[in-house]
């Protein structure tokens, strides 16, 4: 080793304090101002409230006394089934069943598969006489076992589509493609459920031959008896917003159980899920008939996570949050943004550079000092209210989609993290702009501003806000999901953020990044 | 004590047009109390803020023990400062600002409260700071620049807005913290405050260093030490003294200002012409009168600052 002295560093790396040194010392100056700790408490005592009477606010008449799940639609209560994973569903489709025991095969050979759509809108009561011929795209029929015919229950199916070709799909909301194509008399498809224990796997085969499994699943729990059979179901055909039901109708031939030729004569025909009072709507109940050897069934509805929130002018667990959240996060704003301005204004910025040279650490520090806060604040009240106004709102009548925890969590989380994000990038802005008045208008017009207006303009103004402005962390509070298997109008109006919560979120943690940056680089150029 | 300096050397800096800092150059030696003194608008708060890393020079740098202001670990702990008494949250108390600052440096609050009763706040320490007096407040910044027990002190006006009891206390505090071997800069736009407090004094103008020596030196350097001479007959005086090598001024009937030779050759010359006089007394120039020799030419600054350079 050489003894060489150390160069002397270069003026600008700054030695200066421990992060955690300089945390500390921006903790104790915001809870030793007592008006700052007063007003986030206020804002979260508002969110609160706001969230509470939001939730507590709207009254559903002429349904007293509904049914767990259900809602109230002109007067009579309609059930929305629940999927084995807690999820609302749609379980509407035309079954021609029959028990089968322990292990065991379904075979049939599908040999056309076509379809009609109504020309009324789907809040009309559908008839076949106002129709056209059509198949939707994601009209179904094929082989289903499940334990229990009752709506929302655990069930495989392997099926042809309208145009997504041969699936495989269980409980709702997992699906698997499999071979393309569509079913035409000259390309007809043998399809195959085998049950072996509690695992159920589906086949595909142009010949009979040769099998192309599509997907399996293991369905713990399951039953020695379940019912097999045939089904069709057909969803509601989008143009544009505008939904319009339909009606697949599908020939089964060399259908088999356990290889054998089955006697479906005996087998039992059921309409599932297409009742007066089913939510999901449907063109026509149901139908099926035996032809020769084949079966041809008729079904309308769907097999499918439900998306038609909508439609249904339901709630969801995270619809009574945003009034309450714009007011915190108002106060957030003006917290954070005093909370810098007035080290500018009595010349204290100078005294805290003195004591930490490191002028980005101080921003930063100050940022997280109010954002933690904020956060900690806002994930007390968001923990409360998003249970207790899901509550109001069913003990009043309306229909809640449900929520599973994982989605209530992150409701809660995320939410609590845009407010928190909001005083970090508040906290930069406020460090570049210096004055509280000026503080205060920008980081209102970068948070509240968009986010007023993406909830009160709807639209392609409002997603394109909700993709490019800080407004994209409401993707956050997203308590519904997308599905490929189910098309849809997945618009703001009809409760789906253009973003995923992840990648909403994302681009608010974009923004801040760049405003910390921006802010930092500004701070060590100008003089304090 | 880790003796340390302050090195300011060849700083510039331009705020548009007024050339605030014009190669700034002195050095703060460790265990004296050097006087920073200049007319408002001399660059004086500009420096202290370039050698505390507030502001970046365009030319020249400062150092506080060999390093940059922003290479210091826990800042506080190497240089205490009193920039702006004033600088205060209105609404938290002075104990909870000298604990943020505290944490900042990795002190506790023990620390917080000898620096308290070492400035003699702690019966209104836990007041909120908004109703101090500016003296209490002065008092407060120097506590805060006390908290890291530093080895250099700078006090930008330390006596502003103070009583003059506050006064005899500063002086004899910084004096005896020089006397611990810091090093003390003090800066002051009167000469008055300095006197009798500072080892040396750098005054300043217009940006630059316009002297830089001790007090003894500053003051055999005047050239204003003169001899007043009282005398019935000041023509003849006069007469005498001039071709003798002295410089006579009539500074009131009957009196003489003599300069360029001293009392006891002022009598020699008189008696050998057998003029009368009165008294014959040495006038000694006071560090006042050396400021204002040196800053008579910085007439520009004096006359309607308000105390702080346009930015």
């Amino acid at each position: 080793m050489s003894l060489t002295s150390t160069p002397p560093r270069p003026a600008r790396t700054p030695a200066s304090n421990r992060f955690r040194s300089v945390l500390w010392a921006e903790w104790i100056k915001l809870r030793t101002v007592r008006g700052w700790i007063i007003a986030l408490v206020l804002g979260a005592t508002a969110m609160f409230f706001l969230c509470y009477e939001v939730a507590a606010g709207p009254e559903t008449g002429g349904c007293s006394g509904l049914p767990a799940g259900a809602v109230c639609t002109t007067g009579s209560p309609t059930v929305i089934p629940t999927g084995p994973g807690g999820e609302a569903v749609a379980d509407s489709y035309q079954f021609v069943h029959r028990t089968l025991t322990g292990d065991g095969t379904i075979t049939a050979e599908i040999t056309s598969l076509t379809g009609v759509i109504s020309t009324n809108r789907a809040n009309v009561q559908g008839s076949l006489s106002s129709s056209h011929p059509g198949l939707a795209a994601w009209a179904k029929a094929g082989l289903l076992l499940t334990p229990s015919t009752r709506q929302g229950s655990a069930y495989a199916a392997v099926m042809a589509t309208g145009i997504h070709g041969i699936r495989y799909q269980y409980d709702y909301t997992h699906d698997s493609a499999g071979p393309k194509g569509t079913i035409t008399t000259s390309t007809p498809r043998w399809l195959r459920l085998v049950r072996s224990g509690d695992t159920i796997a589906g086949y595909a085969s142009t010949n009979a031959q040769s099998w192309t499994e599509v997907g399996s699943v293991r369905l713990s729990g399951l039953p020695a008896a379940v019912q097999v059979g045939l089904f069709a179901t057909s969803p509601v055909d989008f143009h544009g917003a505008t939904g319009y039901p339909t009606l697949a109708t599908a020939t089964f031939d060399h259908i088999a159980i356990n290889d054998a030729p089955a006697a479906t004569k005996s087998w039992l025909g059921q309409d599932i899920g297409t009742g007066r009072n089913a939510f999901y709507p449907t063109l026509a109940t149901g139908s099926y008939h035996h032809s020769g050897t084949s079966v041809v069934v008729s079904g309308s509805g769907d097999i499918a996570p439900a998306v038609v929130q909508g439609l249904m002018g339901t709630h969801t667990a995270s619809s009574s949050l945003l009034l309450g959240l714009i007011v915190g996060l108002l106060l957030v704003i003006v917290v954070a943004a005093m909370f810098i301005t007035t080290e500018y204004r009595r010349g204290l910025i100078r005294t805290t550079f003195t004591a930490i040279p490191a002028r980005g650490r101080v921003l930063v520090a100050k940022g997280l000092v109010v954002g933690v806060v904020a956060f900690v604040l806002s994930v007390v009240v968001m923990a409360v209210i998003v249970p207790l106004g899901q509550h109001l709102l069913r003990s009043h009548g309306n229909y809640v989609f449900p929520a599973t925890t994982f989605t209530q969590v992150r409701i809660v989380v995320g939410a609590s993290g845009l407010v928190a994000m909001a005083a970090i990038v508040v906290t930069a802005l406020s460090a570049m702009v210096r004055r509280p008045a000026a503080a205060i208008t920008a980081g209102t017009a970068a948070f509240l501003l968009p986010f007023i207006v993406a909830s009160a303009a709807g639209g392609s103004t409002a997603e394109w806000l909700l993709r490019l402005t800080p407004a994209a962390g409401l993707s956050m509070l997203q308590a519904l999901t997308q599905y490929g298997q189910v098309s849809y109008t997945y618009t703001l109006g009809n409760g789906y953020y253009p973003l995923s919560p992840l990648a909403g979120f994302a681009v608010l943690c974009g923004y801040t990044l760049v405003a910390l940056a921006a802010a930092t680089v500004l701070l060590h150029r100008r003089d304090a | 004590m880790i003796e340390q300096t302050i090195e300011v050397s060849g700083l510039r800096k331009r705020f548009g047009q007024t050339l605030a800092l014009d190669g700034m150059t002195f050095t703060v030696a460790p265990g004296r109390v050097t006087g920073f003194v200049g007319p408002n608008g001399a660059g004086k708060s500009t420096t202290i803020r370039v050698i505390l890393g507030l502001d970046t020079p365009d030319e020249g740098r400062a150092l506080v023990g060999g390093n940059a202001y922003q290479n210091l670990f826990h800042p506080l702990r190497h240089v205490g400062a009193l920039v702006d008494a004033g600088a205060l949250q209105p609404s938290r108390t002075a104990r909870n600002h000298l604990l943020w600052m505290a944490r900042s440096q990795d002190l506790d609050h023990r620390r917080v409260d000898e620096v308290i009763e070492l400035v003699g706040l702690t019966s209104a320490a836990r007041r909120k700071a908004g109703g101090y007096s500016l003296g209490m407040r002065q008092r407060l910044g120097i506590a805060a620049a006390m908290l890291g027990d530093p080895p250099v002190l700078i006090l930008d006006e330390p006596f502003n807005g103070m009583d003059p009891e506050g006064i005899i206390w500063v002086r004899h505090f910084l004096r005896s913290l020089a006397e611990q071997g810091r090093a003390v800069l003090v800066s002051s736009h009167l000469m008055s405050e300095l006197q009798d407090m500072a080892d040396q004094v750098v005054v300043v103008g217009r940006g630059r260093v316009l002297a830089d020596a001790s007090v003894d030196e500053l003051l055999a350097r005047a050239s204003s030490d003169h001899v007043l001479l009282r005398t019935p007959e000041p023509a003849e005086a006069a007469i005498a003294l001039e071709p003798a090598g002295g410089e006579v001024a009539v500074t009131d009937r009957g009196t003489l200002a003599v300069s360029g030779m001293g009392a006891q050759r002022v009598v020699e010359v008189l008696n050998r012409a057998a003029i009368g006089f009165s008294e014959v007394t040495t006038q000694r120039a006071s560090l006042e009168d050396v400021y204002l020799q040196l800053t008579g030419g910085e007439a520009e600054f004096r006359a309607g600052s308000d105390g702080r350079v346009a930015r």
